[in-house]
């Protein structure tokens, strides 16, 4: 489409039923109570001139350019902050109006150099600076540019001080890095005390350069190359918050993303990623032709897609000939849309015959769909994003969203900054004090900072307070859950083993912090949890998830605004990913491949006799490939050799297969393990939806062209015809379709009824016509809620003398996962490598300086990193990142897992931490083969 | 302070106020304790605060027993160190006649022509002596406040008339009202003691001659109100009234007034900026933050410190309220005219023959205050021009000195109260510079938030500049009128919204300044 512009009303939009009558210009009016004039004339299509106010900030009153004149008042009232009244009448345009406007630009004229926006503006009051109209001085000359954020640039000398960037930092985002220095005529704007925005505590979400009116804050892209034409709507590809953007071109050429004022999931708002990292959908590392290579040993040959397929079709085949029908299998990407995970899912259902399909889901968020489905009968977080804006007590438990969900981050700050309504209480319970625990104007009432592994520990305890002190939601739990399991859990949980006080030594939270933070959470009148892979990344993962969902229930904190248990997905299309069922033992919808009736769905569909045993999850898969039987992969959009734990075990076994084939867009660390290598698209290119962490459908749309000429799900259907099965899709649109027709929460969604409603939140059909914001309100989806017993077990993972720290593991704000996309771009510039944080005294007990480096040795690996010394983490707990592939984070995780999902436990390993004045020989033998194992030909094989 | 009483020794008043320790008070207490010590008599001397006749400072008092009480002080002043031996040698001890001497303080005409209200005690009493503040009326307010019910205290000072005294007139008992209704867990009384306008020293003269009477103003605000906490906000060049206050504050709070009830009270310092005398820059700053004007509705009586209800009240009408629940909403009422009731204390400046504080009730005329009390110039050349109510304040010509001081009055008359400060000029005053100083000083103590203040004080300093220099002057002229309506019309406060006042008043009345030269 054009450009699009959105409409901006100046001031908030409100939420009040209230109606009052006013005149505006002489034409009647109505507006909800409480809004502005500003507002009120906008939505009335009547202009009302404007610099300082924008609708995504509370009103300031700075600029002085939207002044009127209202009926037996004095003066000339500012309409941003002066709020509507019950016949009021309301003048915009007068001659005095129209000299004060006049007036206000020509001072602005004379403090700015030669700003287009502004002189454009004033032109519509009838001053024009170019023909020498500004009656004073030349301004002084230009200022310097602060041009140390790779993304974006301030130039002082086109500010008007209207303090939109500050507010943005501080309303919308929340990180109060920006100021007003000085006062008066001295006042300007400055980040951080003054030093600039890279070295101040600018996060770089952009949301300041969204805010500017002027050309003081601009993209260095938009500077570079010009102002965009044309607009496509699409989703970001990072997180599971689900951004919805605009991309915007020139010349079809991508310029720049700005977040959509009208996304469900963002309103507007963005983060450093979503905004500013795309630039590896460009970058020189990005394979583009499809390559093949017999042995991994051997350069990679750039060859035709025909080639490559076939090559492919027939290795698969020959594997399956000589070691059996389930001796493959693929793994689909939590990163890639539903309609290319559902091909994949498909093709090898279908197409290799048996169910060995799982999805990266397997290793973050498999204990959320266990563990919800157990309890709320549905495998998907409770709320939408915006219910946290009504919750009075909220609880973040292994989860840091500042870092990791930026964008939900910043909304629920909002929440707990609200000070005259009464903001959220916050109860964070993580061994490592996140910036949630205290950042401006928010700081947690309670930090439980448990041993990581004691999660169940600490909820078991809480739900004991409660029950004992007579804290439940009586009439929810006799009325909403099953009575059966609530009377045999409520026996569980009162045993004194469950107490705060047993629990205290071993969680190392102290009782009396469990209780308080027990109260809060029961006492609110809506309480939320929020988690992450801080919950699920254990042995206990599903234990804990349906633990919360236990407290949850037992306080009646399900089925409304404000409330909930939440899962903060780590990827974009997590929760798609795991609808698609590309699981080895579910079909969408989470329904069992055992089901005799589903299946014949899915086989009079598909044309297909389906396996009704389920297959291989990604761990048996490693396993079974060490031991020899299973011989061929097809891996989309995952680098396994990076993120998945004890690395040792999985390059073993990818090296011992016949056939894999890895489809990415970039040669990552699986790829060296790879014999065919099919270049995929980015989110860029793609076509298609993603489903974020509140189970909203969002549209994916190509903004530019695939590179390789190809669509990733018609490369899949293509390897399925050389393989002798065609799945015959024409379009994203037609698959869609596919998985509407044969999936009873999507039964009513289709992209152009996408297209129409921008998203929609499933269930999405005849039972739910508008989808569902929030879910389980009047019952649940399995009829009633299930207590499940939650005993805590320790984890086998110990610490000892040997081994006397743990190492748990998480993301920060400028990466993103395994870093293939963040690495290639600008946000290098704020995490050039993994670090491990260690608390001060443990750096002193085991002799380790700030930024030297150190060896981290557990009992499965050994690797080495810089050491930064931090308050935030506990004593006896240190902390890394796995975003840089020499890292090897994962060489020291072990393979523990999940006891139900075989989710493994990415957050509890034994390490000891040594000073280290060498790379390991992990590490070292990684420097040596990895660049060799990446060798391309580029001339044709043929 | 602090002497122990020695019996049967005469009691000496020197100031501690910081006018009087300014020119040497400090040092004439030194030398008289030096100088009885040398001739073995014991005195007691009190460090009172100032009675407000500046020109006396250092006003040294003997307490005797003469006069209407039998206790009346002789007034000496201004005293130097160097005159304390001929003061001994003249027994001043027994009010002996010196050169010095003006008799009993209470009969000079500049004080006995006073009302004195809300000064009543200032200059009398040992600023940090509770029991003297008692003795002298002090608590009486209090105690008849504790008696009655909010909706009382908030009725008998709306009845009483009173208005804020930090310059905006608007009346206390509405803000009172508006905040006893609101029904939160948490309200806050500030005390505005950011006085920062040219010429003004009443806050900081009551601050440190009579801080009990504000802890006192306070404390029934706050029973009057339901507030629990209150903040004094004072402008850090005030380190004198700062420490007096915190002092005051330890003493008050120890004493336990309230019993059964909580008012706690905290002093702040401002970090230096005028505009947080505006009460929403004020709150800001209270709050930590940088001092910006924020935008009304909603009014700090329902959303303010800390987004709960706040009484933001100048010292002055604070420390009105304790005589008005004392003595009652007529005693006070009766006083005035007009919709200005009660008493104001002005503050003479400038060059001025006897500069001080003159508290009268409302009606005096300026005249009579610079005239009559201030006695013309101190220079004795001819006076052009007084500039009343602060840097934001019209300049008034002496054709219109019959102004009777209220706030209607001086409205009609295109001329404003604010905080009472009164500061004539001389005629050697160069009006044009008078008007650039004001578009000065708003450019340098603007917030800087809204443009018309920030930007129009920048280039109207500019443009006089070039009115000054004989540049353009007409179409300058046209443009310095245009920035003022833009400023007067379209600023946020009244920080930009007031300026031209003093600009537009000084063409008006002085044209040939401008367009002379």
């Amino acid at each position: 489409m054009a450009l699009l512009i959105e409409k901006d009303f100046g001031t908030k939009a409100n939420t009040s039923t209230q109606i009052v009558n006013l005149e505006i210009d002489g034409k009647p009016v109505t507006a909800q109570a409480g809004v502005s004039v500003m507002h009120a004339a906008e939505k009335a299509g009547i202009n009302i001139p404007k610099l300082c106010a924008t609708d995504s900030l509370e009103a300031f009153g700075s600029c002085r350019l939207c002044l009127v004149e209202i009926e037996g008042r004095r003066g000339t009232p500012a309409s941003c902050t002066t709020p509507v009244d019950d016949g009021m009448s309301v003048t915009t345009q007068s001659e005095k109006l129209l000299r004060l406007r006049k007036n206000t630009m020509e001072l602005y004229l004379s403090d700015t150099d030669s700003d287009e926006a502004l002189i454009n503006f004033a032109q519509e009051f009838g001053l024009d600076s170019k023909q020498g109209e500004i009656r004073y001085d030349a301004p002084a000359c230009a200022q310097d540019k602060d041009q140390t954020n790779p993304y974006f640039t301030f130039d002082p000398s086109a500010c008007i001080v209207c303090s939109r960037c500050v507010r943005a930092c501080d309303e919308v985002q929340g990180t109060f890095a920006l100021t007003i220095e000085g006062r008066g005529s001295a006042s300007k704007v400055v980040a951080g005390m003054a030093e600039g925005f890279m070295d101040s505590e600018c996060v770089s979400c952009g949301a300041c350069v969204q805010a500017c009116p002027t050309g003081a804050l601009v993209e260095n892209d938009v500077l570079a190359k010009g102002v965009p034409d044309k607009t496509v709507l699409t989703t970001c590809a990072y997180c599971g918050v689900g951004c919805s953007f605009k991309a915007e071109l020139k010349d079809d050429e991508l310029i720049r993303m700005v977040p959509w004022k009208d996304g469900g999931a963002n309103h507007g708002h963005s983060c450093v990623k979503g905004r500013f990292a795309y630039t590896y959908a460009t970058h020189e590392d990005r394979i583009t032709k499809p390559m093949i290579r017999e042995n991994t040993s051997d350069p990679w040959q750039e060859v035709s897609w025909d080639t490559a397929l076939n090559f492919a079709a027939k290795r698969l085949k020959d594997t399956q000939d000589k070691h059996g029908i389930k001796s493959i299998g693929g793994i689909t990407s939590s990163r890639c849309t539903n309609e290319e995970v559902w091909l994949v899912m498909k093709l090898i259902r279908a197409g290799f015959g048996n169910n060995n399909v799982d999805t990266c889901a397997r290793v973050c968020h498999s204990p959320t769909g266990y563990g919800l489905m157990q309890a709320f009968g549905e495998s998907a977080g409770t709320q939408n994003f915006d219910s946290v804006m009504h919750a009075d007590t909220i609880l973040v438990i292994g989860s840091n969203p500042t870092d990791a969900h930026p964008v939900f981050g910043s909304q629920m700050k909002q929440r707990l900054r609200q000070k005259n309504k009464e903001g959220a209480k916050l109860i964070v319970a993580d061994p490592r004090a996140i910036d949630l625990v205290k950042t401006p104007y928010v700081k947690a009432d309670y930090h439980l900072a448990l041993t990581p592994g004691t999660n169940v520990a600490l909820i078991n305890a809480m739900s004991h307070v409660i029950v004992t002190e007579g804290l439940i939601d009586a009439e929810f739990a006799a009325n909403r859950c099953d009575q059966k399991s609530l009377s045999s859990w409520t026996d569980f949980i009162t045993d004194p083993m469950n107490s705060p006080e047993v629990m205290a030594p071993i969680t190392g939270v102290p009782a009396d912090d469990i209780r308080g933070a027990a109260r809060l959470y029961a006492k609110a009148n809506n309480a939320a949890i929020y988690y992450g892979l801080g919950v699920t990344e254990h042995s206990q993962g599903s234990t804990m998830v349906m633990a919360m969902a236990n407290l949850a229930m037992i306080t009646g904190n399900i089925g409304r605004p404000g409330v909930g248990v939440n899962p903060m997905r780590g990827q974009n299309n997590v929760q798609g990913s795991c609808d698609m069922g590309s699981f080895p033992h579910q079909f969408s919808g989470y329904r069992d491949v055992s089901d005799d009736a589903t299946r014949s769905l899915f086989e009079d569909k598909w044309q297909r006799t389906l396996d009704p045993v389920p297959g291989f999850k990604i761990p048996n898969m490693f396993n079974e490939a060490v031991a020899g039987a299973y011989k061929g992969m097809y891996i989309q959009g995952e680098d396994v050799a990076q993120s998945d734990p004890n690395i040792h075990h999985v390059e073993a076994a990818l090296r011992n297969l016949d056939i894999l084939i890895v489809q990415d867009l970039f040669l990552n660390e699986t790829a060296r393990f790879a014999h065919v290598f099919l270049p995929g698209t980015s989110f860029l290119e793609k076509d298609g939806t993603f489903i974020n962490a509140e189970r909203r459908i969002n549209r994916v749309r190509p903004v530019m062209p695939s590179p390789t000429g190809k669509q990733e799900w018609e490369v899949t259907q293509d390897l399925g015809r050389a393989m002798g099965y065609d799945m015959d899709h024409e379009s994203s649109s037609g698959i869609w379709d596919e998985i509407a027709g044969l999936t009873p929460v999507f039964a009513n969604v289709s992209f152009s009824e996408l297209d129409k409603r921008g998203s929609v939140q499933w269930p999405f059909n005849d039972d739910n016509p508008e989808g569902a914001e929030i879910m389980h309100v009047k019952e649940f989806t399995r009829g009633k809620g299930n207590f499940v017993l939650t005993e805590y077990i320790p984890t086998e993972e110990r610490t000892n003398r040997k081994f006397p720290l743990i190492l748990t593991t998480g993301r920060i704000l400028s990466q993103y996962n395994v870093g293939a996309q963040t690495r290639r771009t600008e946000n290098r510039k704020w995490s050039a490598e993994d670090y491990l944080e260690i608390h001060p005294s443990d750096a002193d007990a085991f002799g380790i300086g700030e930024n030297t480096w150190v060896s981290i040795k557990s009992r499965k690996g050994e690797t080495s990193l810089r050491a930064k010394i931090s308050e935030r983490m506990t004593p006896g707990v240190v902390y890394t990142t796995f975003h840089h592939p020499e890292s090897g984070a994962n060489i020291v995780t072990t393979e523990n897992s999940d006891w139900a999902t075989e989710c493994p436990e990415y957050k509890v390993t034994a390490v000891r931490v040594t000073p280290s004045n060498h790379r390991s020989d992990w590490q070292q033998e990684h420097d040596l083969t990895a660049k060799p194992s990446r060798q391309v030909i580029v001339e044709p094989a043929e | 302070m602090g002497n122990a009483v020695t019996i049967n020794a005469v009691t000496i008043y020197v100031p501690c106020d910081a006018a009087a320790v300014s020119v040497g008070a400090d040092d004439v207490a030194a030398a008289l304790e030096k100088e009885a010590k040398l001739r073995g008599i014991d005195i007691n001397i009190v460090r009172n605060g100032s009675r407000g006749m500046l020109w006396l400072e250092p006003l040294v008092e003997v307490e005797t027993d003469k006069g209407r009480t039998g206790n009346g002080r002789i007034a000496y002043g201004p005293v130097n160190p160097e005159d304390i031996t001929s003061l001994f040698d003249a027994s001043f001890l027994k009010g002996g006649d010196h050169k010095l001497a003006h008799g009993l303080t209470e009969n000079i005409p500049y004080f006995a022509n006073q009302e004195r209200l809300t000064f009543a005690r200032c200059g009398i009493i040992d600023p940090l002596d509770l029991s003297d503040y008692e003795a002298h009326g002090g608590l009486a307010g209090l105690h008849k406040a504790q008696a009655m019910s909010p909706d009382a205290i908030v009725d008998t000072v709306a009845k009483s008339g009173l208005r804020g005294r930090g310059g905006a007139g608007f009346p206390t008992g509405i803000k009172w009202k508006t905040a006893l209704e609101a029904k939160v867990d948490q309200k806050y009384i500030c005390a505005n003691a950011d006085e920062g306008d040219s010429g003004t020293f009443a806050d900081r003269m009551l601050m440190e001659g009579d801080p009990f009477s504000l802890l006192e103003g306070m404390t029934i605000a706050g029973l009057a109100v339901g507030a629990t906490i209150g903040y004094i906000y004072i402008r850090s060049e005030y380190p004198h009234a700062v420490k007096t206050m915190r002092r005051a504050v330890e003493i008050w709070q120890d004493a336990d007034l309230l019993k059964d009830k909580v008012f706690t009270i905290h002093v702040r310092m401002g970090a230096g900026a005028y505009i947080c005398g505006e009460e929403t820059s004020m709150l800001e700053s209270l709050e930590g933050k940088r001092g910006q004007v924020k935008v009304k509705p909603p009014i700090p009586a329902i959303e303010g410190l800390f987004g709960k209800p706040t009484i933001i009240n100048n010292v002055l009408s604070l420390a009105s309220v304790p005589i008005i629940l004392d003595k009652g909403a007529k005693f006070y009422e009766d006083f005035g005219q007009g919709r200005s009731r009660g008493t104001q204390p002005f503050q003479l400046g400038g060059d001025i023959k006897r500069g001080g504080l003159v508290e009268k009730a409302f009606g005096v005329s300026l005249r009579e205050l610079v005239e009559d009390f201030g006695g013309g110039t101190r220079s004795g050349k001819p006076v052009r021009t007084v500039q009343a109510g602060g840097p934001l304040g019209a300049y008034i010509p002496p054709s219109e000195f019959d102004v009777e001081m209220d706030y209607e009055k001086l409205a009609e008359a295109g001329a404003m109260l604010g905080h009472g400060g009164i500061v004539v000029f001389n005629q050697d005053v160069d009006m044009a510079k008078q008007a650039r100083f004001a578009m000065k000083f708003c450019e340098v103590e603007s917030c800087g938030k809204c443009t018309p203040c920030r930007i129009g004080s920048q280039r109207g300093k500019e443009t006089l500049d070039k009115i000054i220099t004989g540049q353009d002057v007409e179409d300058n002229l046209e443009l310095l009128e245009d920035i003022c309506e833009l400023m007067t019309e379209g600023s946020l406060c009244a920080m930009g919204g007031l300026t031209p006042m003093p600009v537009r008043s000084a063409i008006k009345h002085f044209p040939k300044d401008f367009i002379g030269t």
